[in-house]
């Protein structure tokens, strides 16, 4: 076991775990899931937040099983290397904040950077414009970090407190088994399910699962992240998570050849647009949220799976937060930026830098 | 007397950037750092490492983990 945990903390860990998910995801499209978007950590819990009805948009409602897997997964593997640590108490309302914007910046995109990737690697052009801004907005973040921004210390506390954010994922799971998806009908018991859109494409639950908890397993092995890879490039010239994620692009790019799913171009791309600007500065605040918070939006899951609370309150500001991004018709669609996407978007960058300039104390 | 770097309770990146700060302030010696999570400690030997420091040691320590980094 020991050499098994040496294995993933290496570079071909990290290039295994990012090609791992670089096959599994555009399989999950070919199996159900909407383009482009074989996972999408923003767009899943957006759609969880859909089928509680904490957003009312009929087209992306459906309680995503890879979320609940990626929680639950990161906990299997945290618990069976001794690594489970319920700690909390690190600035958790700025991290509920960042998650918040995160999401409404990520919904401007229409991708977290999970999706950018996999939307690169199915030949959508305009993820360029989204991972330039993810880029832009981490080094930002780096300039904060480099002149003493940070969250403060956490605190060890109580098991329980760790288990918490699992347990809302376990009962998620159990809300599904209890009240499944009925044909043709848009709500069984007390869940919300799309009958059309992004929301009504999915692969089968057990599926959607077993592969959730597959990579929530191995990236919390890895600490697999998306925006500590490019933190870490800007930041310290280390490689080491950069690699993780080339890999996903290029196996992903690879698999999509294989599977037919590459189709490259700008227009009439699955679930984006052409708004060049705001594909870029959504994602700059995005990709700022994330560095401000410490971790990108599937990282933020694997760390609350491992009983870090205070990733566990970002979890749950990004699932409020698209809430709002749809209840306020912030979230942008295929024709474009919804009607108060820009003045979110400006509010939250705003917000960030108000974060970012005041918790420069020293530790 | 060593230097200590305590680096417990803190997330991602802060521990490998107060490693880095005492390795440029230092040049060479011996730095004690304090960390809590396994991630921490795998970054912040990573980072020794690739600044040319030796991990001498690693060893457990209450609820976290007191890594020793040696530079000449």
């Amino acid at each position: 076991m020991g050499q098994l945990k040496n294995f993933f903390a290496s570079r071909w860990g990290i290039i295994g775990v990012g090609a791992f998910i670089g096959v599994l995801a555009p399989l999950l499209q070919k199996w159900g899931n909407p383009g482009n978007m074989g996972i999408c950590v923003a767009c899943f819990e957006r759609d969880i937040a859909g089928a509680v009805g904490l957003q009312r948009a009929a087209v992306v409602q459906y309680m995503r099983p890879e979320i609940i897997g990626f929680v639950l997964g990161a906990l299997i593997a945290a618990l069976l290397f001794k690594e489970f640590r319920a700690r909390t108490g690190s600035a958790p309302i700025v991290r509920f904040v960042l998650g918040a914007f995160a999401m409404i910046g990520a919904l401007v995109f229409l991708g977290c950077p999970w999706r950018a990737l996999l939307r690169l690697a199915g030949g959508d052009g305009n993820a360029l414009f989204g991972i330039a801004g993810l880029i832009f907005g981490i080094w930002i973040g780096t300039l904060f970090l480099k002149s003493g921004y940070n969250l403060g210390r956490s605190e060890k506390t109580h098991t329980s407190v760790g288990w918490l954010l699992p347990l809302t994922m376990l009962g998620f799971l159990v809300l599904m088994l209890i009240f499944p998806q009925i044909n043709g009908e848009p709500k069984s018991g007390i869940l919300f399910y799309s009958l059309k859109g992004p929301g009504a494409m999915h692969a089968p639950l057990l599926i959607s699962l077993l592969v959730g908890l597959a990579v929530g397993f191995v990236a919390q092995r890895s600490r697999f992240c998306t925006m500590g890879a490019f933190r870490d490039l800007i930041l310290f010239r280390q490689t080491h998570l950069f690699w993780g994620i080339l890999s996903l692009a290029v196996v992903a790019f690879i698999t999509n050849l294989i599977v037919g799913q590459f189709h490259p171009g700008f227009v009439n791309q699955p679930v984006a647009n052409t708004m060049e600007v705001w594909n870029f500065l959504g994602m700059v605040l995005a990709g700022l949220a994330f560095a401000l918070a410490g971790g990108c939006p599937g990282r933020q899951l694997f760390l609350a799976g491992e009983g870090d609370g205070d990733a566990a309150v970002f979890v749950l500001g990004m699932i409020v937060g698209a809430g709002f991004a749809h209840n306020f018709a912030l979230a942008s669609s295929p024709t474009g930026v919804g009607p108060h996407g820009i003045a979110a978007t400006i509010i939250g960058l705003l917000v960030c830098l108000f974060i970012g300039f005041t918790m420069r104390k020293r530790v | 007397m060593n230097t200590i770097v305590d680096a417990r309770g803190l997330s991602c990146p802060q521990p490998v950037l107060m490693t880095m700060d005492e390795i440029k302030k230092a040049s060479q010696g011996e730095i004690e750092i304090l960390v809590d999570t396994d991630t921490s400690k795998e970054n912040v030997s990573r980072a020794a490492e690739s600044k040319g420091w030796e991990v001498k040691g690693v060893r457990e320590e209450g609820e976290g983990y007191r890594i020793n980094i040696v530079g000449s």
